[in-house]
């Protein structure tokens, strides 16, 4: 078993996403840690892109926010170094295709390994083009994490059937970001996934409220909040690990005992 | 030339978001559908000829022949299209396949407008609503191909993230395919993006090649030594290559915008500074620093101001099939000025990037060789920033 299913082990996963290096790693790492102290069953660390095709303007801002401060894919290695000495929870990177394939994907996925990282999300890698990256992660235990979406309808068996570590789901068409509303119909997705795999699936893009994040843990095995916590780091800046710690505890109440 | 999930070589593939891989593959099957299919073929080929003008002229350019002393020098006059430029070629082609898909809604990214302005036609022409994307420091540098699209009842999106450019209106489009897919076709402008499209698009550009081939023959009884066109993502490029691939005689030239050269950061000429990545849907070149974050490229032409260039472009520099030469923004501004007082023709400054090229070789080239140049467009939407280039202030 992965260390990533470790995470579904004891009720339904919180999942914070924070972009690394807005508005500074130090924040970054003091948020990650208010989160995990708070009940964050695993972490996804966005490594920032240039050009993040599958994000709305919160984390494009913090992108570029982090980008123009001067992190870089090594800053942020050196970053989970240091925050594994205390952080045990699961650990994974949600990045570009770029990112990974021009620091070279065996250099990249290898450190990943050595550094304690557990899993990598690619957006912008879906099924047919996961190969080149799939090998070197099994060579050095990382899984490469699946994302299904609102309209892979009959992908869903194949993406399910090989997919490692937990499956993404994308609750809506469109980019990252809140939403007052999320009308696509999870539980037909949820069940295409259970019947071609047993790995847990949780949902992300749109979370923002404690409510929407039960509903969406309700139909799956957990729920997944990115813009929300970025735009609160965004308001708050260097201060924004008490009020990540608070905003988190309220999400992982409001999925306890589900 | 393109296999499986369209690679070419190592380059190309589908490099999106999982949202958009059941619009590709669906957009794919429609393709190879109505390639083969007689009327689809018959109808575009019709609007092609009586709206968009085809066939071009290939025009004997005899003063710049005469004046640079070498290489008979043919123009390729895709200026001439309905439109002013080559995008036309492959709009009509992707939004009557749209069209008969079933989409109602075309988006499309600009960067000089060309493409935007043929969008919004073909969307006028087949009753389909438009929505172009265009960098906000290319609406300011296009003001008029922006009121152009909207006269032709376009709706233009300007796009402030990132350097508010020509990639970021492609990311923006990519985003609002994710969105609304379902009546929607992404009609992209060039040979970019995820297979399907550098083969869509190419093989809708293709006609230029397949005329030249045909105009050259009956004129010199012979093919070209030299082909050249100017190359951003690579649409024009392509189109004047393809039927030209497998004649090992015919030397093709793609020209990059180089900006302020390529010794600069200035620059956009992706063959000759960029490394291997994958981005925008594909694996190909592309302007980036050592971490793959894409970086900010300038050319005095907002069409060749992209940090990538298409996959089959990248591959035919890898195979050594396809060179790739730098032409700097002066270089560029001295040729369209060249062309105007010579031949009485105003190229795109896309294109005059090629005729800046051609102005360099063709006097080394013997008498008895024949070198063709496409002008991907027609200069008039160039004429203001010219003059600014030159320190006068026209304001259109």
């Amino acid at each position: 078993m992965s260390n990533i299913a470790k995470a579904f082990d004891h009720g339904k996963a919180f999942i914070p996403f924070f972009t690394c290096g807005d508005p500074d790693l130090e924040t970054t790492k003091a948020c990650v840690r208010a989160a995990v102290e708070n009940g964050a069953s695993l972490v996804e660390l966005g490594i920032p892109f240039s050009d993040p095709m599958a994000e709305g303007p919160v984390i494009q801002a913090a992108s570029l926010r982090a980008l123009e401060g001067g992190v870089t894919t090594d800053k942020i290695f050196q970053m989970v170094r240091e925050l594994r000495r205390d952080v045990h929870v699961p650990m994974v990177f949600m990045t570009y295709a770029n990112v990974v394939f021009s620091y070279g994907a065996e250099r990249f996925i290898s450190t990943c390994h050595d550094i304690g990282i557990d899993g990598l999300i690619l957006p912008d890698v879906p099924y047919e083009e996961k190969g080149e990256f799939l090998d070197v992660c099994h060579k050095y235990g990382v899984d490469l994490v699946s994302l299904v979406a609102p309209t892979s309808e009959g992908r869903i068996a194949k993406i399910a059937k090989d997919a490692e570590g937990f499956i993404y789901i994308v609750s809506s068409l469109g980019v990252t970001g809140t939403r007052t509303e999320i009308a696509t119909d999870l539980t037909g997705i949820v069940s295409a996934i259970r019947e071609n795999t047993s790995i847990p699936c949780a949902v992300g893009f749109g979370i923002s409220t404690p409510e929407q994040a039960r509903r969406m843990a309700e139909l799956s095995d957990g729920a997944i909040v990115g813009s929300a916590i970025v735009k609160i780091i965004g308001v708050h800046g260097k201060d924004a690990a008490p009020e990540v710690a608070a905003y988190v505890r309220s999400m992982t109440d409001a999925l306890r005992g589900l | 030339m393109s296999s499986e999930h369209g690679r070419f070589g190592i380059h190309g593939g589908q490099y999106i978001p999982e949202t958009l891989m059941n619009a590709v593959i669906e957009l794919e099957e429609a393709y190879n559908h109505y390639r083969q299919d007689p009327d689809f073929q018959r109808e575009l080929t019709q609007l092609l000829n009586d709206y968009a003008g085809r066939p071009s002229r290939l025009y004997y350019a005899e003063k710049m022949t005469r004046d640079l002393g070498g290489a008979k020098i043919y123009l390729k006059r895709e200026d001439l299209n309905h439109t002013g430029a080559h995008k036309i070629n492959n709009v009509l082609g992707q939004a009557l396949l749209a069209k008969k898909m079933g989409k109602t809604r075309l988006i499309a990214e600009t960067g000089a407008g060309q493409h935007g302005v043929a969008t919004a036609t073909a969307a006028a022409l087949l009753d389909m609503e438009a929505v172009i994307f265009m960098g906000e420091e290319d609406t300011r540098r296009q003001a008029l191909n922006v009121y152009r699209m909207r006269l032709l009842g376009a709706q233009v999106v300007p796009v402030t993230t990132g350097t508010a450019t020509l990639k970021d209106a492609v990311n923006e489009c990519m985003r609002e395919w994710t969105k609304r897919i379902d009546d929607t076709h992404y009609c992209l402008g060039s040979v970019m993006g995820p297979h399907p499209f550098p083969t869509i698009v190419r093989d809708f550009q293709a006609v230029i090649s397949r005329e030249i081939r045909a105009q050259i023959l009956e004129k010199e009884g012979r093919l070209p030594d030299v082909v050249m066109a100017c190359v951003g993502g690579g649409s024009n490029a392509i189109g004047s290559f393809y039927a030209f691939l497998n004649d090992p005689g015919v030397r093709l030239i793609g020209c990059e915008a180089a900006g302020r050269g390529i010794d600069t950061l200035e620059t956009a000429a992706t063959v000759n500074v960029g490394r291997v990545g994958i981005f925008h849907g594909m694996k190909s070149y592309f302007c980036q620093d050592e971490f793959g974050q894409i970086a900010p490229v300038y050319s005095i032409s907002a069409g060749l101001d992209y940090p990538g260039v298409g996959p089959e472009h990248a591959h035919l520099h890898d195979i050594g099939r396809a060179e790739y030469v730098p032409v700097t923004d002066d270089e560029a501004v001295n040729a369209f000025e060249y062309l105007s007082r010579t031949e009485g023709i105003i190229p795109a400054i896309e294109s005059a990037h090629a005729v800046a090229h051609a102005m360099k070789l063709a006097p080394g080239m013997g008498k008895d060789q024949i070198l063709v140049v496409t002008l991907s467009g027609r200069g008039d939407k160039d004429v203001a920033a010219i003059a600014r280039y030159r320190g006068e202030d026209l304001h259109e």
